[in-house]
């Protein structure tokens, strides 16, 4: 075979087009120049131009999480570079797949200080699974292929490739994908043997079960998350999601309680505290889910299935680690359950059921509506109604706040990669720059960012991306003129005192929409809001729909942080009696 | 689990050694508030660019456990072993010491330097460059002796260890 060459920016080209990639989220700049040639002198890939690199790469998320595919983001070095590391952070966090290709200073001139010049791969070690610094335009091929392997496998995660601008003028040799195989990094996949009887066994013997399943079963793909259906219809047990875990297992099936954690429901986590037995798929432990980490789930047996051996016995000391991918692991389980003719203890599991049922009668969702003001929760279940009778396929982005665990609460996930949500991060300004990555991926698709009116600001520049590219999302905007989240913990926890959490001098929304060729909508009065949720999901483009909701509601279930999982405020009369520990206070 | 005792290992590991390993490693630690109390590298084959890393740490065994795992995820990490758990191991560190003097002072430090098989490895009238090798212990006990004969500066490896039997 002859040798192709080529120089190093084609190399980066080429080797994407042989990884099937097809789209690119990017913002050029000098260092970056000779790779925007080679795709300007293209046309199978399909560059999308953010408004700043934090869009980008947030955009990237959006189209990966929707997608199962890798998110790839192109950004000049320095500015272009430091701008995309909250992104980086957060796909890390996320455990989203993403490869961003940063450029760099020529090699003579690296640690010159020279323009533009940051110490780019010391400044993402830390935010990212891994990252490299090409020196050698031969390597460029072989470092592309190799990151894209680091990205997907095990846990996904963000890579970074820094390309000194030198290297992409300078020729080298491309090779294929299949050439490159990695000499440390290995991931295992597949359980040991011994501990899928030893599941098994846990399994059939339990009497107040609970599977709890996180983002993990949704990385592994929807066959995954099939398996994982089936296996909870087959045991019959109760299975709760985590925020990244929503649409793993169908929020409509009746053996789902719901959300757990913070704001998670009422018998989603008294059925955690009460179990004796939680098998963990995909999920971590987090902090947000476990509250109190000395009172979390006192009798329960732990089954931890993971990929990530380092997310083992962390946070929660488990009695059964699984190491591998929930998918295999998942349809391991299922075979062996049938193959032995396992049967549920059935009078225990209708007894624990009972218990569980008595918890779901609280109706730990309720609220009021009045006939003035709207309230957020109505508004999400009026935009789900809505979105029920539209014939495209829906998905949902937010910001971060309270719209995000009320979307997340009153929101309905039936199916995986239809939910993206900054969940380890929570990134505020997520939320719109995904909804364009997710747009751009699924083009038919009906698109909503559910947003704040602080959040929607902190990346609003992505509204020219928006317009740019048609991109037809819906901004639904639960405006209640705070940071409500902060306000709620202010009031909760710092007796009141509303320190900068009032966001002052809010542009007019509806102006703001139509100055950038948006459509802007508004609704104040709950008689309103019928009409203005049709009107956006009728408009063709890109809309906001401000949604002026009441100003001072508060986001209940929530367990104050510090507390145990059986410690819940129900609603503003618990708020009431709730003292918080001075070790909770501490807490974030 | 806060309960737990608070135990040194010593981790042994293999890395590509290319650019920015040694600072994934260290940046880990630091990222993740875990001790190090020592920590020695070099490549051990230069064919196949592998070094070692060993590193004395510390921790409950839930910390341990966590540390091994967060290396072993490491891409450029080939493997990680906990020599403290896995069975006998013996560990060395080499340092060198500088004493300075005359007289007295100075036949008693290469006396001692006798004692504790440490070697002269540079001489000049006036001073001596020791070289010694041992456990911890045995270079901190040597190093406490030579202070007051006039020792000026001490170079030491930190521990370098490797399993015993095959
Ligand atoms: C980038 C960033 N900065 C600060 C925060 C802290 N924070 C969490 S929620 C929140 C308020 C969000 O306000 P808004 O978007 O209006 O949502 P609401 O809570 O009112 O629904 C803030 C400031 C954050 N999560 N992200
Ligand atoms: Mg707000």
């Amino acid at each position: 075979m002859t040798e192709e060459r080529m120089s190093g920016a084609a190399l980066i080209i080429r080797a994407l087009q042989d990884q099937g990639v097809d789209t690119i989220f990017g913002y050029p700049g000098g260092a970056v120049l000779p790779i925007y040639d080679e795709i300007f002198k293209q046309n199978q890939l399909r560059h999308i131009l953010a408004r700043q690199e934090g869009g980008a790469v947030h955009a990237a998320e959006g189209y990966a999480r929707s997608t199962g595919k890798v998110g790839v983001v192109l950004v000049t070095s320095g500015p272009g570079a430091t701008n995309a590391v909250t992104g980086l952070t957060d796909a890390l966090m996320d455990s989203i797949p993403i490869i961003c290709f940063t450029g760099q200073v020529p090699t003579h001139l690296i640690g010159n200080d020279a323009f533009q010049e940051a110490d780019t791969t010391g400044i993402t070690r830390p935010c990212t699974k891994h990252n490299y610094l090409i020196k050698s335009p031969d390597d460029v091929a072989r470092v592309v292929h190799e990151a894209f392997m680091v990205a997907t496998s095990g846990r996904p995660g963000p890579v970074v490739i820094d390309v000194p601008k030198d290297v992409q003028f300078a020729e080298g040799v491309y090779q294929p994908p299949s050439t490159v195989r990695h000499r440390s990094y290995n991931p295992q996949t597949e359980p040991s043997s011994g501990k899928i009887d030893e599941a098994l066994d846990m399994l059939a013997a339990a009497k107040k079960p609970v599977f709890y399943v996180g983002g993990g079963v949704i990385n592994a793909g929807p066959e995954a998350s099939e398996t994982l259906v089936k296996l909870v219809h087959t045991t019959g047990y109760p299975c709760t999601q985590t925020l990244m875990g929503l649409g793993a297992f169908p929020g409509s099936d009746p053996l789902s309680v719901g959300m757990l954690g913070m704001h998670g429901m009422y018998e989603a986590n008294l059925a955690m505290h009460q179990s004796d037995l939680i098998v963990c798929v995909g999920a971590r432990f987090d902090d947000r889910v476990t509250g109190r980490i000395d009172a979390f789930a006192p009798n329960a047996k732990k089954i931890h299935i993971d990929i990530d051996p380092s997310s083992i016995n962390k946070n929660v000391h488990v009695d059964l680690p699984i190491i591998g991918d929930c998918g295999v692991v998942l349809t391991q389980l299922l075979d062996g359950w049938n193959a032995k003719g396992l049967k549920a203890d059935g009078a225990a599991i209708s007894a624990w059921w009972e218990q569980i049922n008595g918890w779901r009668e609280r109706k730990c969702l309720s609220y009021v509506q009045g006939k003035d003001i709207i309230k957020p929760q109505y508004a999400l279940e009026r935009l789900q109604a809505h979105m029920d009778k539209d014939p495209r396929e829906g998905y949902i982005t937010t910001e971060v706040g309270q719209h995000q665990m009320w979307a997340a609460q009153y929101l309905k996930f039936e199916k995986p990669n239809h939910w993206m949500t900054s969940g380890g991060l929570g990134t505020m300004g997520y939320g719109l720059p995904a909804a364009i990555g997710v747009q751009i991926a699924h083009p038919d698709a009906l698109v909503v960012d559910v947003s704040g009116e602080a959040s929607f600001l902190m990346n609003m520049q992505e509204m020219s991306s928006a317009a740019q590219y048609k991109t037809p999302i819906k901004v639904f905007i639960l405006n209640n003129e705070w940071m409500g989240m902060v306000r709620q913990w202010q009031e909760l926890l710092h007796g009141g005192r509303y320190a900068e959490s009032y966001t002052e001098s809010l542009p007019d929304f509806v102006k703001l929409a139509e100055c950038f060729g948006w459509t802007g909508l508004r609704a104040t009065t709950p008689d309103e809001l019928d009409d203005v949720i049709a009107k956006m999901i009728a408009t063709d483009g890109p809309v906001i729909a401000d949604i002026c909701i009441a100003k001072d509601e508060n986001c209940f279930p929530m367990i104050p942080s510090g507390a145990a999982h059986c410690d819940m405020l129900l609603g503003p009369n618990d708020q009431a009696n709730s003292s918080v520990s001075s070790g909770g206070m501490t807490l974030v | 689990m806060q309960d737990q005792p608070i135990e040194p290992h010593t981790l042994s590991l293999l890395v590509e050694n290319e650019p920015g390993v040694l600072a994934r490693v260290i940046g880990l630690f630091s990222g993740r508030g875990y001790n190090i109390e020592s920590l020695t590298v070099a490549e051990i084959n230069p064919e196949e660019h592998i070094s070692r890393i060993t590193v004395v740490t510390s921790g409950t065994p839930m910390i341990i456990e966590q540390i091994k795992a967060q290396l072993d995820r490491l891409v450029p990490v080939h493997s990680v072993n906990d020599l403290t758990a896995e069975g006998p191991f013996v560990a060395r560190e080499l340092a060198m010491v500088k004493v300075v003097g005359k007289g007295e002072p100075r036949v008693e430090a290469l006396r001692i330097a006798d004692v504790f098989r440490a070697r002269p490895v540079d001489s000049t009238s006036e001073s001596f460059v020791f070289e010694i090798t041992g456990s911890g212990e045995k270079v901190d006990a040597f190093i406490d002796l030579m202070r007051p004969l006039g020792m000026t500066d001490v170079a030491r490896t930190g521990s370098l260890a490797i399993a015993r039997g095959r």
